[in-house]
């Protein structure tokens, strides 16, 4: 379980996140979804201890890692897995060696073993043949299978996804969505993804929160948030020009 | 009266204010330098060592400027040659050219001009690599899967340079001198045996090891400001291009410092 607990965190004079409290619970599916530039990715980077807080606890699994040392820090990372917003693979390594990256560096498998577990993780995103292509050399959707498998493949309690659909045609879109929700199933991993894909992520996901002016404005189930009564939520999730959030072009 | 006080208070007040921030700032980077340079030196020793990546780094850094290197060292032998022959021949001491082209390669230009144009070759593509794997995430992709970023981007790469950077300056004093040879004897005259024999006699190992220790620190100096600049880059492309032109520019600017320092030390 990772409970976010009145976290803050300001660039300069911005304040970005604003007392966030929120509490996900293991094997769940949830996305938390919010205005661009709301600090969604901030927040999800806190999780990870990818950035620092100005104050606030996050607790993983009982411990706060804000306060934790590297060791202590990176043996709860261990069990994290993360999918990057453009990918995040590595330029100078093949799509093989990029899945394998992880198993290589935190196991003792043999070559073979290795072998096994990146062609598994690459039928589990639907990829085959691509196996000594460099990142430049597929397409985005590709970029995103890959992440998702480089992710996988160490099997973590929890992944976190960031955007991981940004970009993609609608198909495509469909097609990551089915993937992450079929993946979740399979492995039962604890789930954070940040997506702007409303309404597609309602049919994939346990609960919703909504981030609104640094702070979890709403948190339900997709159906409570679609019958929601809030007219900021009601406003986000219709796409209306008129309401109570400003815009700003 | 009053007013002209007080504007001039508050302009003081608001120069002391620009001053403080400016002196906060440079500590709190010279004190991220320092710690950046030291975790770097520490896990040079701490396993497990990265050698694939050492040994591209090895390849990337030193074989591929093995070229610029030997153009380098061979006209600035030739240059040298050139200049200093007309000097001594005007107080009557040209047998003096061969110690003197390789005393100055040795313990000067071939240590300093071997370091700047690394820096040019392979510390920019450096710096720029390593702030392209900040801006695209890379850095944070490694660190959540609990692995150490400096480990794998800036460990090899110092180790990398502490031996390509002495290997690569005794290649330019090596062509150095002997495109001082091609100038010196076989344009300008002067016996092949006065070159080579005088140069036994005034260059020892002491100066052998000047021009060492001071392309070993300038390979740890110019590696330490590159792969500092690109792991702490701004935003996007031009954070990148600008992480990039500071690291080329401050490498540059501290070597002809150090270069003094120990210049002065070892004089």
């Amino acid at each position: 379980m990772i409970e976010i607990i009145e976290l803050t965190k300001s660039f300069g004079p911005q304040k970005v996140l604003d007392g966030v409290n929120l509490t996900i619970r293991d094997k769940e599916l949830i996305a938390i979804i919010g205005e661009s530039g709301g600090g969604k990715s901030v927040l999800l980077k806190h999780l990870i201890r990818l950035l620092r807080p100005n104050s606030g606890k996050v607790l993983v699994d009982g411990e706060d890692i804000t306060r934790l040392r590297r060791r202590a820090l990176d043996r709860i990372r261990q069990n994290f897995g993360v999918v990057f917003q453009g990918g995040a693979l590595f330029d100078s390594l093949t799509i093989y060696d990029n899945i394998a990256f992880p198993v290589r560096e935190k196991t003792r498998l043999s070559e073979s073993d290795i072998h096994d577990k990146v062609e598994e993780a690459l039928l589990d995103v639907g990829l085959k043949g691509i196996e000594e292509k460099y990142p430049d050399e597929i397409s985005g959707g590709m970029k995103k299978r890959v992440a998702l498998a480089r992710a996988l493949i160490t099997e973590p309690k929890i992944v976190l996804f960031d955007e991981p659909t940004t970009g993609l045609d609608p198909i495509m879109l469909h097609a990551i969505h089915k993937l992450i929700s079929d993946t979740h199933k399979k492995y039962g991993f604890t789930g954070v993804m940040i997506s702007h894909d409303i309404p597609e992520i309602f049919s994939i996901v346990d609960r919703i929160a909504f981030l609104y002016k640094g702070k979890i404005e709403v948190i339900g189930t997709p159906d409570e948030i679609r019958a929601s009564g809030d007219p900021i939520v009601r406003q986000f999730i219709t796409g209306s020009l008129t309401g109570p959030i400003e815009i700003v072009y | 009266m009053e007013n002209g006080i007080s504007l001039w208070h508050r302009t003081v007040a608001e120069w002391l204010r620009g001053a403080g921030s400016w002196a906060l700032s440079t500590l709190k980077t010279l004190g991220r330098m320092y710690i950046f340079l030291l975790y770097s030196l520490a896990y040079v020793f701490v396993p497990p060592f990265k050698y694939r990546i050492f040994l591209r780094q090895i390849q990337f850094i030193g074989t591929k400027s093995m070229v610029v290197i030997f153009l380098m060292g061979s006209f600035t032998g030739m240059v040298l040659a050139l200049q200093i022959f007309h000097t001594l021949r005007k107080v009557g001491s040209e047998a003096m050219l061969g110690p003197a082209v390789a005393l100055t390669l040795i313990r000067e230009l071939g240590p300093v001009l071997s370091a700047l144009t690394i820096t040019g070759r392979a510390g920019s593509a450096l710096t720029a690599e390593i702030g392209i794997m900040r801006i695209t995430e890379q850095i944070d992709a490694l660190t959540s899967m609990a692995l150490n970023p400096m480990r794998y981007l800036v460990v090899p790469k110092i180790v990398a340079a502490m031996i390509t950077f002495p290997l690569l300056t005794a290649m330019f004093d090596f062509i150095g001198i002997w495109g001082g040879y091609l100038v010196g004897v076989k344009l300008l005259g002067l016996s092949s045996g006065t070159y080579f024999s005088q140069m036994k006699q005034f260059v020892d190992m002491r100066d052998i090891l000047i021009g060492f220790y001071k392309s070993f620190s300038f390979g740890v100096l110019v590696l330490w400001i590159c792969c500092y600049k690109g792991f702490y880059t701004g935003y996007g492309a031009e954070g990148v291009s600008k992480s990039t032109t500071e690291a080329v520019v401050m490498s540059s600017v501290l070597i002809l410092i150090w270069d003094y320092f120990l210049g002065t030390l070892f004089i």
